[in-house]
């Protein structure tokens, strides 16, 4: 690590008999647990003094690259700005202080707030009711899929079990659609990345009476608008499916098209990637489900309170801080970020598929091959130039995959610094492969071993302790 | 141009230029015109940074606020000042999930020392990163009881688990096509003779209880594991984990897997959420386990350093196959209970525990000398009650909240009290006052 005393863990500071904390006085010393009910041992957690704690912690902050540190295209994950006022508003006790089981009319305020959110959603997609009790992105596309399932269930049509996705599609689609107990079929995607029209009509009739639904992102996972969207809808729901929207694509269609008009039923929308509610280093999001109207009573129940409450404040932040004036700028400023990047290196990184992209596009590594040098190495090199790295080797419909989220946030000047690193490093390629091959070397650490993790797992500090032995 | 947005009319037209369109329209030529959006949002103009304040001050006006005795899954516990300071470091915040360890190296430590000191409080072999709340994490559990089980799909329910925590299994359940049977209230608690009884009809994957129970009441498990495992079972203990730090431990008690809700270690009440979720579990189930988990590994230069491991359970390796659908942690979340555990410590975390114990037991104490508050069971309870009141509750549900106090909340015919460490003996009193009016 770059700081040695700080790459200690917590527990190799701790000294018995230090304190971290202070309660008050104890008013009730006269009730003592009784002994049967103890644990035989305590917890082996660390002791240390206050300041320890926060120096530990600042200097592991160190060790991490946010969105407030540098230019972080990481396709897939829209990471935008997080406004600084989203997190006072959210933070407010008036808010943070409320009980999820507190009697209704002492939250008025509360609820008040998740009325205009879902308000504001709805105006934003088209459709008609929200629930926010998912925590996620994951969690929405379950409980949107759950949804579909009642729905179903609802009308008797129990074999409908299956749901289209195309191959393009995130590994999360199929995994929800199996805790949801449904099977996936998948449609394949044509020359040009859209879903392949005669394939689908092919899945429609060989087995359209147990459709459930067809599961899709527009854009698609390859930046680019799937332009038969209309057809597609028509199909599915000729065949008596509904349409599920995953709303991970969502940000370049805000002032573009909204997926209620593009003919979908259900959706999630990931508040942490359209609507500028922090990621938080994997968690906690939220993953509001929106339906069109007759779908509402179908909502299940995911989660026992109103959802990631505070999240769900952030997103309240945002939108009316942009407004309607200038919430319809996101989407075609993220577009013409991402459309700027893929004209600007082109030349140099294989663009497997040509033309205009949505928020983001999709390389297929760089176009000269022989230097052996892989997305990989790219991803990163571009660290020791202080960038975080695109997102690599998904889709999985190319080898080397290098996808590209600039976000609506991005200056010109960010654009083009980050261009020029990356038509550096293909120059690096060329001229001297090995510097590529074994990056990074800036950073706190270099290449990690994960066949070594994942084949003798050490989870734990008390397992770290054994192993020492 | 607005505050996120950095672009010139000059900057416009140059990348306009770049990628071949006249306007920023041009940019959306795919889409058809008959689903393009023309129209204005219906949502109001943009608010300036004041405004935002001021819209939020006038909703936050409308909360009442509460001193608060209610439980029933959400505690109010004391946060230390330095946690909100911590967890505002952007470079924790605005981080995404730490796929590139060589600049994650932040959020990997700590994940690995939030699984350290889980495994520590429930005293089981390993954890994973964590989850989104408590109810999900036990559903997630239910399935990987049954994922685990060789074509057995049946999971009993302790009738003591928090009705809302239910609620959630019985959703997973329903299209899981896993069966879910209620074990009887016994006396408030769940019994060994049900459980036994109900496991030798065969086909059980899972035993979920609660510790303590939704009643407050601390249960004794003694012979549940050995129950369980005799026949092939998984016993799934669902606990506070703040309470853990004193009670008899998941691992103590014989648990395959432990989960819970972590939101007793410190965590605002925010209506509900983020919370995070725990689970942990024997060394042998690790790589059943849903969810991210940080191991330790070395780098190129030698040195430790930490990573996502056993990555190949997860949906974007196996799709549809994985052992479950999630694909991130509550990591900020995680980060704020292991701050909390750091700076409580060894002695703290009990201390804390102890002070809640001691508390509720004297407000249980007086409340029943005023002679209107009878505890429903006669069982050891922890820092939450269960009672009944012999007048009209709604009545005294609105003294209460007249007085600022939420007083507990109703449940089925009583009433359930929670106190920690937070509340003050005048609190505590004021409260006794109000009730015994």
């Amino acid at each position: 690590m770059n700081n040695r005393l700080y790459g200690n863990l917590i527990f190799e500071l701790s000294h018995e008999g230090r304190r971290g904390y202070s309660l008050p006085r104890n008013k009730f010393s006269q009730y003592e647990v009784p002994a049967e009910l103890r644990r035989k041992e305590d917890a082996q957690l660390p002791e240390c003094d206050e300041l320890t704690v926060v120096r530990h912690y600042t200097n592991l902050s160190q060790n991490n690259f946010g969105v407030d540190s540098g230019f972080y295209p990481l396709g897939s994950c829209t990471m935008k700005y997080n406004p600084k006022i989203n997190e006072e508003m959210a933070a407010l006790p008036e808010f943070q202080n409320l009980h999820p089981l507190q009697p209704a009319t002492t939250t008025e305020g509360a609820q008040a707030a998740i009325v205009m959110l879902e308000k504001m959603l709805c105006a934003l997609t088209g459709l008609a009711h929200f629930t926010f009790k998912p925590y996620a992105g994951a969690h929405g596309e379950l409980t949107g899929l759950m949804v579909i399932d009642n729905y179903h269930r609802s009308r008797q049509d129990m074999q409908r079990k299956k749901v289209i996705v195309p191959d393009s599609a995130h590994g999360t689609n199929p995994a929800s659609a199996a805790v949801c107990g449904l099977e996936i079929l998948e449609v394949k995607s044509g020359a040009d990345g859209l879903v392949d029209l005669e394939d689908l009509r092919r899945l429609c009739s060989e087995c359209g009476d147990c459709i459930a639904a067809m599961m899709m992102t527009n854009p698609n996972t390859l930046g680019l608008f799937e332009r038969q969207i209309p057809e597609i809808a028509k199909l599915i729901h000729g065949c008596g499916g509904l349409m599920y929207y995953d709303g991970a694509n969502l940000n370049p269609m805000l002032g573009a098209c909204r997926p209620g008009d593009m003919g979908f039923d259900v959706m999630h929308i990931n508040l942490h990637k359209t609507f500028s509610t922090p990621h938080g280093g994997g968690g906690p999001g939220s993953g509001p489900v929106g339906v069109r109207e007759g779908l509402q009573q179908f909502f299940p129940k995911v989660s026992p309170y109103h959802g990631n409450f505070a999240v769900m404040l952030r997103a309240l932040a945002y939108i009316l801080t942009l407004g309607r004036d200038h919430v319809k700028e996101v989407g075609p400023l993220a577009t013409l970020n991402a459309n700027y990047i893929k004209e600007s290196l082109k030349d140099v990184y294989e663009l497997p598929i040509d033309g205009l992209c949505c928020h983001e596009f999709v390389f297929d590594g760089l176009k000269e091959k022989s230097t052996g040098v892989t997305t990989m190495d790219v991803a990163k090199r571009l660290l020791d130039y202080g960038y975080h790295a695109p997102t690599i080797y998904f889709p999985l419909l190319f080898h080397e995959s290098l996808m590209v989220e600039p976000t609506e946030n991005e200056s010109l000047e960010t654009l083009d610094g980050f261009i020029s690193v990356m038509r550096r490093i293909a120059e690096e390629a060329k001229a001297d492969p090995d510097v590529v091959k074994s990056a990074p070397h800036q950073t706190p650490i270099g290449r990690v071993d994960d066949v070594l993790a994942a084949k003798h797992p050490i989870v734990t500090y008390k397992q770290l302790l054994n192993d020492k032995d | 141009m607005y505050k996120y947005f950095p672009h010139t009319e000059a900057d416009l037209k140059a990348m306009l230029e770049k990628v071949g369109c006249k306007s920023l329209d041009d940019l959306y030529a795919q889409i058809p015109e008959d689903i393009r959006f023309r129209g204005d949002y219906d949502i109001p103009l943009s608010a300036s940074e004041q405004e935002v304040r001021q819209a939020f001050q006038l909703l936050g006006s409308k909360n009442h606020q509460l001193v608060c005795f209610a439980g029933m899954g959400a505690y109010d516990h004391y946060t230390p000042s330095v946690i909100p300071h911590l967890l505002s470091r952007s470079e924790f915040l605005t981080s995404y999930t730490p796929y590139q360890a060589e600049i994650s190296q932040g959020t990997l430590h700590y994940i690995f020392e939030y699984q350290s000191m889980m495994a520590e409080l429930t005293g089981m072999d390993v954890s994973n990163a964590s989850m989104y709340d408590g109810a999900t994490a036990t559903a997630e559990a239910m399935m990987m009881a049954v994922a685990a089980g060789k074509k057995v799909n049946k999971v009993l329910v302790s009738g003591c688990l928090n009705p809302n925590t239910f609620d959630v299994l019985k959703t997973y359940a329903l299209h899981q096509g896993i069966e879910l049977e209620v074990l009887p209230i016994r006396e408030g608690s769940t019994s060994l003779d049900d459980v036994k009884a109900r496991l030798a009809e065969g086909g059980v994957a899972g035993v979920i209880v609660q510790q303590p129970n939704v009643y407050g009441i601390v249960e004794d498990f003694t012979g549940f594991a050995d129950a369980c495992h005799e026949q092939k079972a998984l016993l799934v203990v669902d606990s506070v984990a703040a309470d853990l730090a004193v009670l008899k431990t998941p691992g103590e008690w014989g648990a395959d897997i432990a989960v819970g809700d972590g939101q007793s270690l410190g965590i605002p009440l925010s209506f509900g959420g983020p919370y995070v979720g725990y689970m942990c579990c024997t060394e042998k189930l690790i790589r059943k386990m849903p969810g991210r988990i940080v191991g330790k590994t070395v780098d190129n230069r030698g040195q430790r350093a930490f990573v996502l491991t056993l990555q190949a359970r997860e949906q974007h390796i196996r799709r549809q196959k994985a052992t479950s659908n999630i694909c991130s942690n509550q990591s900020l979340m995680a980060l704020f209970v292991t701050i909390y555990m750091a700076l409580m410590g060894r002695e703290g975390v009990k201390e804390a525990a102890e002070r809640s114990y001691a508390a509720a037991h004297y407000l249980c104490d007086e409340l029943q000398k005023t002679g209107r508050f009878q505890l429903v069971y006669q069982k050891p309870f922890f820092n939450e009650f269960y009672v009944k009141y012999d007048g009209d509750v709604d009545t005294l549900y609105q003294r209460f909240v007249q007085a600022g106090i939420l007083g507990g909340i109703r449940l089925d015919e009583g009433i359930l009290f929670a106190v920690t460490e937070k509340r003050t003996k005048e609190e505590i009193d004021n409260l006794i006052k109000v009730a015994a009016l």
